[in-house]
């Protein structure tokens, strides 16, 4: 009330000191940029007047009483970004005015299930939408991004999944989490993003490199998860979510509550819990494969048109048991557990943790300001500092019974900066630097020579890109970008292994101090690193969407390519780095074929990246110890092909009844051997049908069929010497499992519990048949199949 | 002017200031890792009953996980149709002076079990010792040799295996510390 008769105050003391004519109107209406379609409820708001309107139905406004002179318009609409316009009234004038509508509004419109575009207009790129994410709100940030064409996972276990785009993984694709690029080790095959899916709003995977505004070297993609935000005035709402499942015995909660403020403050806390027990195959208990997992956030700020802030602070805690079957010995049990295709350790269900395990922390804090220049564009500026600490428990005995044997943590400060010009309404330009300092510690209270060494590093990014839409139909965007890493170790080698690996020759200035048996050295290597894309959209609305991109990326080795170096115990095996090993280079060209008719669309997207000085890891033969025969996997560099497809298709056979279906496959080769690439996903298809009726509270239903096929190109399988049998042996390492068809059920339903309080009930059962299958991307599949039906019920209520 | 030049300068310092803390532990030297409880060296010796030369087999591999496998000796060819007694010593040689480990088996004898498998011209062995619980630890043997020929003797130590077991690797469990397999000639 007191505002509002400022408010009167003002205008009249406006007109009192004036004392000029006041009466002229402004009218027009509110239209969306792409389709020219009118918005309801945009808010055109008069700045020094404090004048504001929301527009009709049908896109009119009108605003009157207004004086002659220079004004300041701000046009926003919740599904757009808002508009900051100069306005002359020399009399009663019209004005249309248009915004450019956000991707959330679409959603609903959207053509192929639950995708749809968005972030870069000329990759390729698919969103998940916060239905599908709570829909997955138990389940891993992993398993929810398999939903996307080319996206599979490679996992260690349930609970540990590593998302893959187009065939790659790990450092070559980026997470960016509210703009933040997570430094969670990602370099490791064992290592998940340490990311709650709880907190994520929306997520969106652009397959490539392309965004470079996020980095130049996410040569596999970048996936991005935003948080969605009413900025609403004077509001508190918020979720919460609870989970049972059958298969683990246990569940998760999650709630998350925001309160707006006046004048754009806002809060922001979300927090989840999740314990599950021993998971089960379809025969059997997969022992040990429980999992507790938390995680917290808060945040708040200032969000207005002109300027905010926002503040934000996340922490994940997971604790993740590993299947015990899957430590092994030596190279005779690794042989063992291949042939006999049962896990050599089967216990009672438990909702204990035990040894092998992995535990893992991470801090994240952000704070962010912004600022709109009027008739330029929006300048912003961020920190962040990441605190990632990783224990891994191997099965040791005696005293060190409860110290890990891999004890990192990782702190890294980025502090970055772009400015956005988006005044004119055909050019947008950004350009970017960033700064990073990152430091490794590997504490050596395990008692176990470190896998991975104390590091610094050092990152300067700097980037431009701008897009150009040169008719409705039509847009060219393009962009370069440069980045420079230092990496400056100190480790200790075996002196055996620096002479063997030839570092004697090639390397002897880094050793700083030679211990008998172990040299300390110093390697410092700097990596300059060039990306840019460019592409095309065409785009009639409704009809066709086709995109054309080219990238090309480059990717610094991270620690573990140049410098693991020993015995990774819980998976028996020797990693081995290579301080040789410099950045690698990929080129990939995009193309996006999308075209859409009454009832039914289709989406093609064919790719090919061909990557110069390609890192990867590979069995490569065994190394003898007095504890038998461990499998040696090195890192090398080559050059690689991967081509690949990702096909959809929906059809809306009634108003109820739709089917999706989805198929995709990536070929990956080694061109300098000709042979297959390792670790490439198996083809694969997806069919799905639904029924949606809204009259039904709000019925959603569906059955999804997933078929894998076998990959029948994997590099061969190598012959290694068991002391036990004395004698060579083949060791199917890399043979692939069969091919295996699942089914999943879901339903979920709505109850409107008050005017703003929903209930909704979900139940979900995956692996309906309880099918005995193996993955090949499953690192666990030589000890024990994957997993067998889950009954989920989800009670979601929303306030 | 000068005032601003000043507080621009306190600026840099202090930035300065701050960039140093954070990446003061630049120069630290990383603490050295000896890892313990390595075992480098196996050493059997059979003592042929009623006396002669007995016959020493080692694996030896100093660089533990390092590139450089074991070294293996066998000092002689074992007599047909002998029976041996048989004792094992394991020892850490990269610690000066070398660390017994045996010591640490004989005192955890419930938590440990040598396995001994053989081929070829080795007839049996069979324990010759027993830990508190009366299961067997294989400290000491008895090797008994058949025909002249060839033969390979396989050492398994495991830790915490489930005991009593029916002698097998398979039914025992545990965590391997030991597996070599020696290459012999019976005379």
């Amino acid at each position: 009330m007191l505002k509002k008769l400022t408010a009167v105050l003002f205008v009249l003391s406006n007109s009192i000191l004036f004392g000029q004519e006041c009466d002229y109107n402004l009218t027009g209406k509110v239209v969306d940029f792409h389709d020219n379609s009118r918005l309801a409820g945009a808010i055109v708001y008069l700045r020094g007047v404090e004048k504001g309107i929301r527009s009709d139905e049908d896109g009119n406004y009108s605003l009157d009483g207004l004086c002659k002179g220079q004004f300041e318009l701000i046009v926003s609409h919740p599904a757009c970004d808002p508009v900051f316009l100069t306005i002359e009234i020399q009399g009663d004038t019209v004005k249309d005015l248009i915004l450019e509508h956000h991707v959330e509004e679409l959603d609903e419109v959207q053509l192929l299930g639950e995708t749809v575009k968005n972030k870069m207009n000329t990759a390729q790129e698919q969103q998940l939408t916060t239905a599908v994410i709570e829909r997955y709100s138990s389940a891993t940030l992993g398993d929810a991004l398999k939903e996307i064409g080319g996206v599979t996972g490679l996992s260690t276990g349930a609970n540990i999944v590593k998302p893959t785009i187009h065939g790659l993984n790990g450092s070559r694709v980026l997470m960016l989490n509210d703009g933040v690029r997570m430094q969670d080790m990602e370099w490791g095959e064992e290592h998940a993003p340490n990311i709650d899916i709880n907190a994520a709003g929306s997520i969106s995977v652009i397959k490539g490199a392309s965004a470079l505004q996020y980095g130049g070297d996410a040569i596999g993609g970048v996936i991005v998860l935003d948080q969605t935000f009413r900025t609403a005035q004077d509001t508190l709402y918020g979720k919460t979510i609870v989970n049972g499942m059958t298969n683990g015995r246990g569940g998760n909660i999650s709630t998350e509550l925001t309160k707006v403020f006046d004048e754009g403050w806002f809060l922001k806390g979300q927090a989840s819990y999740k314990r599950l027990g021993d998971r089960e195959a379809p025969d059997y208990v997969l022992s040990n494969t429980g999992i507790e997992e938390t995680g917290l956030s808060i945040r708040f700020g200032k969000k207005n048109f002109s300027w905010g802030w926002d503040a934000w602070y996340s922490y994940y805690d997971a604790d993740i048991a590993i299947l015990r079957a899957s430590h092994i010995g030596n190279i005779d049990d690794l042989i063992r557990s291949i042939n006999s295709g049962q896990p050599q350790v089967i216990e009672p269900f438990t909702y204990d943790i035990s040894n092998p395990r992995q535990e893992v922390t991470h801090h994240l804090g952000k704070l962010n300001i912004y600022k709109r220049f009027e008739g330029t564009g929006k300048w912003n500026l961020r920190y962040d500092f990441q605190n990632n600490r990783r224990f891994e428990y191997d099965l040791r005995l005696g005293e060190v019974r409860d110290i890990p044997a891999i004890d990192l943590e990782l702190q890294t400060h980025t502090i970055n900066t772009d400015f956005l010009w988006d005044a004119n309404s055909t050019i947008q330009v950004r350009t970017g630097l960033l700064g990073r300092y990152q430091n490794n510690f590997a504490n050596p209270d395990t008692g176990v020579r470190r896998l991975i060494p104390d590091y610094d590093k050092y990152d300067l990014g700097i980037f431009a890109i701008g897009e150009y839409r040169f008719s409705e139909q039509w847009l060219l965007e393009a962009g370069a970008r440069y980045d420079l890493t230092r990496i400056d170790a100190l480790k200790y080698y075996r002196t055996s292994r620096w002479v063997e690996r030839g570092y004697d020759q090639d390397f002897s200035e880094f050793v700083v101090e030679d211990f008998g048996n172990q040299l300390l050295t110093n390697p410092v290597f700097d990596y300059h690193n060039f990306s840019g894309t460019a592409g095309l959209h065409y785009k009639v609305n409704g009809t066709v969407d086709f995109r054309f991109n080219y990238t090309l990326a480059q990717r610094a080795p991270n620690p573990s390519e140049l410098f693991s170096d020993g015995l990774h115990h819980s998976a028996a095996r020797l990693e081995l780095g290579d301080l040789r090993i410099g950045s690698e280079t990929s080129h990939k060209i995009a193309l996006s074929y999308q075209r859409s008719f009454n009832s039914w669309s289709f989406l093609v997207e064919p790719y090919a990246n061909f990557i110069s000085d390609f890192i990867l890891l590979e069995p490569t033969g065994t190394e003898f110890t007095i504890r038998g025969a461990f499998p040696l996997w090195t890192y090398r560099q080559t050059n690689a092909r991967l081509l690949g497809a990702d096909l959809a298709a929906f059809v809306n056979w009634t108003p109820e009844w739709k089917t999706e279906h989805r198929f995709s496959i990536v070929k990956g080769k080694d061109t300098e051997t000709n042979i297959a690439l390792i670790n490439i996903p198996a083809a694969n298809i997806t069919n799905k049908i639904t029924f949606e009726k809204s009259e039904w509270k709000n019925l959603r239903t569906g059955l999804e069929s997933l078929y894998v096929f076998r990959q029948n190109e994997y590099p061969p399988d190598i012959t290694v010497f068991s002391p036990e049998q004395q004698q060579e042996v083949l060791l199917e390492i890399n043979t692939p499992p069969e091919p295996y068809h699942l089914l999943k059920f879901y339903a979920d339903v709505e109850f409107e519990l008050g005017s703003r309080t929903r209930l909704g009930v979900g139940v979900t059962v995956d692996n309906l048949l309880n099918t005995n299958y193996r993955d090949y991307l499953n690192r666990l599949r030589y000890f024990a199949d994957d997993l067998g039906r889950n009954i989920i019920l989800q009670l979601n209520l929303k306030y | 002017m000068v005032s601003a030049i000043k507080s621009l300068k306190t600026i840099i310092t202090l930035a300065t200031g701050i960039l140093i803390i954070a990446c003061g532990n630049d120069d630290e030297i990383p603490e050295i890792v000896n890892e313990e409880e390595v075992i480098t060296t196996v050493n059997l010796t059979l003592t042929p009953q009623g006396g002669g030369t007995s016959i020493i087999v080692q694996s030896q591999d100093l660089d533990g996980d390092g590139p450089n496998p074991p070294v293996i000796s066998v000092s002689g060819n074992l007599t047909s149709f002998t029976t041996y007694e048989g004792s094992i010593l394991i020892l850490n040689e990269t610690e000066n002076p070398a660390e017994n480990i045996t010591e640490e088996v004989e005192e955890e004898d419930e938590e440990h079990q040598f396995f001994y498998t053989s081929t070829g011209s080795i007839e049996n062995i069979v324990y010759n010792d027993m830990d508190s619980d009366g299961n067997p630890v294989g400290l000491s043997f008895l090797l008994t040799t058949g025909e002249p020929g060839s033969a390979t003797l396989a050492v398994t130590l495991r830790h915490e295996p489930v005991k009593p077991n029916d002698g097998s690797l398979t039914n025992a469990g545990g965590e391997t510390d030991i597996a070599q397999t020696f290459n012999i000639t019976v005379d």
